[in-house]
């Protein structure tokens, strides 16, 4: 029970990340990116190639900080590919996305998020080869904190919860203290009024797949960390985000947080009662009563 | 050549099973806007729903009651019908995109429950066991997949015929007018929630009659079958036939599994051995990229939509010469005459 909790809050706090971004973009641009999960997998797997070169650069930094199995080029490694998956987010919205809502629906958008993440999904199982893998093939061995029977904690997990605190209370001020912050919000509100005020749309539009592809990598690295690298990473988060962001309601950045805690938790508290195969079921049951009960979510507002 | 004749017969024979899905896609994306994320869920209920009413006992496990073929398939189509009820109540009132989400979310689940619930659905192994119509009655295998390929067209064109008369009635119209303006529609006193309902709901019946059909070629269903490809395989053929035009949805889905086939293919006989495993990966791509290209270069497809501007005029005027002659006499020139100038622009311009 105090494992399947802890686990639920680990989980969940990833899927946290990923939510938050998902959850900007469909606000903000209003159509469902199917697409979202796979900058999670690209994230990984840029974090392992740059990883190795840095290990390859300098063996100093192969060095592993202290009781984690993450070393101190893997972090530089997630930091740089923060800003490539970043980057490809908004690139990927310039050559494909921004076509397609100049000239049609949001749904028509919906349609191309499904094919384009089916293009990554295979591309980087081409490139990076269908086996899952790991950073650190010693990750195994990362030490426990705690070794009674009832609840495993590893150090690494901690350090995921850390990350995920530190950088939900920076996304925190940066939306409530910042003037970029204030503009996101707006834009997110009310597109006309805020280009009337002045703020630029192609720019804040830019800046949320920075954001969601940044968001989206640490997510990826931080699963990755948990569990391990497999081109269907995405694949099997993205319904779990959706929930997540449904959940909170979509558009709230701290309804996606919450929301995916209570995915993470549900996900690991229903194994208590049913069997594991059922588990990718349980997002899919988290839609549906959201949708009956309370459809514009814990803090969405009517749409 | 015999070889030939039977091949093409069972290319036919399961490209044109896709083409009753795609008719079906093509009535909720096509002419109603309304986007279908998870097809193969609704395949599946039609696939496992047929078979479990029609196939033989089970020793191990609920269901083959075996019985009779029609109402076995009637069941299959059902089913589908009520997992769509289900996901449709909940979505058809609300952002258009949690429709996406939801029966993508209903695809996850219900691969889940298959792969699961072996007393139900006999698990990974599937369901086997499932005596064919007729059967017996035909000896060759040549013969009877030949028949078998008849009875596919003929549910292919009863489809394809309902689906024609339907979006040609006046309720053809209203899905049209949900799609395009959903604020006029319901300004004309029209409720668009129940419009998409019932076409979302038409759409996934004949998309569990395909799964149906699928299942009983095969006699055979297993999870393998409900593969998520399936519904993007689907998708892409809609797209590259053209959405909103029945005849574009065969196009397409002939066009789109030819190249499929052609593709595996090629992938088998000139890729190398240590590249075959890629082989699903490329073929993947190949779909995805069919998908983003078209609706990037040729978003209304091979056969576009036909939007009939001078029937719809001519209907139009008669409708409002039939409705003014009831009311008053005297303004009754005088209205014929302006709705006549109204609506004859249009169709002049085109």
């Amino acid at each position: 029970m105090l494992q399947s909790l802890f686990d639920g809050i680990l989980v969940g706090s990833i899927l946290s990340l990923g939510a938050i971004g998902l959850t900007l973009i469909m606000h903000i641009l209003r159509f469902a990116n199917f697409s979202h999960a796979e900058l999670i997998s690209m994230g990984a797997y840029f974090t392992l190639t740059l990883d190795a070169m840095f290990a390859a650069i300098s063996s100093t930094l192969v060095t592993q900080l202290p009781m984690l199995s993450v070393t101190i080029s893997l972090v530089l490694a997630m930091l740089f590919a923060l800003m490539i998956t970043g980057i490809l987010a908004a690139t990927i919205d310039k050559l494909v996305f921004k076509r397609l809502r100049e000239k049609a629906g949001p749904l028509t958008m919906v349609f191309a998020s499904f094919g384009i993440g089916l293009i990554i999904r295979n591309v980087i199982g081409l490139v990076y080869g269908l086996k899952s893998t790991h950073y650190n093939s010693d990750i195994a061995f990362a030490m426990m904190l705690s070794s009674d029977p009832l609840l495993l904690v590893k150090a690494d997990q901690l350090f995921i919860l850390g990350i995920t605190v530190v950088v939900m209370l920076g996304l925190h001020l940066f939306m409530s203290r910042t003037s970029v912050g204030y503009a996101l919000r707006a834009i997110s509100e009310n597109p006309v009024l805020a280009q009337i005020n002045g703020i630029n749309l192609g720019a804040m539009v830019r800046l949320a797949w920075l954001i969601g592809g940044a968001l989206a990598t640490l997510a990826g690295v931080c699963y990755a960390l948990n569990n391990q690298l497999s081109p269907v990473m995405g694949r099997d988060l993205v319904l779990s985000l959706f929930a997540a962001a449904i959940v909170g309601g979509i558009g709230s950045i701290y309804g996606a947080a919450l929301g995916g805690l209570i995915v993470g938790l549900a996900g690991s508290l229903a194994l208590l009662i049913i069997p594991t195969g059922y588990k990718p079921a349980v997002p899919f049951l988290i839609i549906l009563l959201a949708l009956y009960i309370r459809p514009n979510g814990l803090f969405g507002e009517e749409q | 050549m015999i070889g030939i004749i039977s091949y093409l017969a069972f290319f036919l024979t399961i490209a044109l099973i896709l083409a009753i899905a795609v008719l079906g896609l093509n009535l909720q994306w096509g002419f109603t806007g309304l986007f279908n994320g998870g097809i193969v869920a609704f395949f599946g209920a039609g696939a496992y729903g047929m078979v479990l009413l029609g196939g033989s006992e089970r020793i191990d496990g609920f269901g083959g009651f075996g019985l009779p073929y029609p109402i076995a398939l009637t069941g299959g189509i059902a089913l589908a019908g009520i997992l769509a009820v289900l996901v449709g109540i909940a979505t058809t009132r609300l952002r258009h995109d949690y429709l996406a989400i939801a029966t993508f979310g209903v695809a996850i689940a219900l691969e889940s429950l298959v792969r699961n619930a072996e007393f139900l659905t006999g698990g990974a192994k599937g369901l086997r066991g499932f005596e064919r119509p007729f059967e017996s009655v035909v000896n060759s295998n040549l013969g009877y997949n030949l028949l078998f390929l008849g009875f596919v067209v003929l549910c292919l064109l009863l489809v394809y015929g309902f689906l024609e008369i339907l979006v040609r009635s006046p309720f053809g119209r209203l899905l049209r007018a949900v799609r395009e303006n959903e604020r006029a529609a319901r300004a004309l006193g029209k409720s668009p929630p129940g419009i998409r309902l019932t076409a979302f709901v038409l759409g996934s019946m004949i998309m569990g009659l395909s799964g149906a059909l699928y299942a009983t070629f095969y006699a055979f269903i297993s999870p393998q079958d409900l593969a998520p490809i399936l519904t993007f395989q689907i998708w892409a053929m809609l797209i590259v036939g053209g959405s909103g035009n029945n005849k574009g949805a065969i196009l397409g889905t002939l066009v789109v599994w030819g190249a499929w086939v052609g593709s595996g293919w090629l992938l088998s006989t000139l890729a190398p051995s240590d590249w075959q495993l890629y082989a699903g990966s490329i073929q993947y791509i190949l779909i995805g990229s069919i998908i983003v290209f078209s609706l990037l270069w040729r978003p209304r497809g091979l056969l576009p939509e036909k939007l009939s501007t001078h029937d719809y005029s001519t209907q139009l005027r008669q409708s409002t010469q039939q409705s003014t002659q009831q009311t008053t006499q005297q303004t009754t020139q005088q209205t014929t005459q302006q709705s006549q100038e109204i609506h004859t622009k249009p169709t002049e311009a085109t």
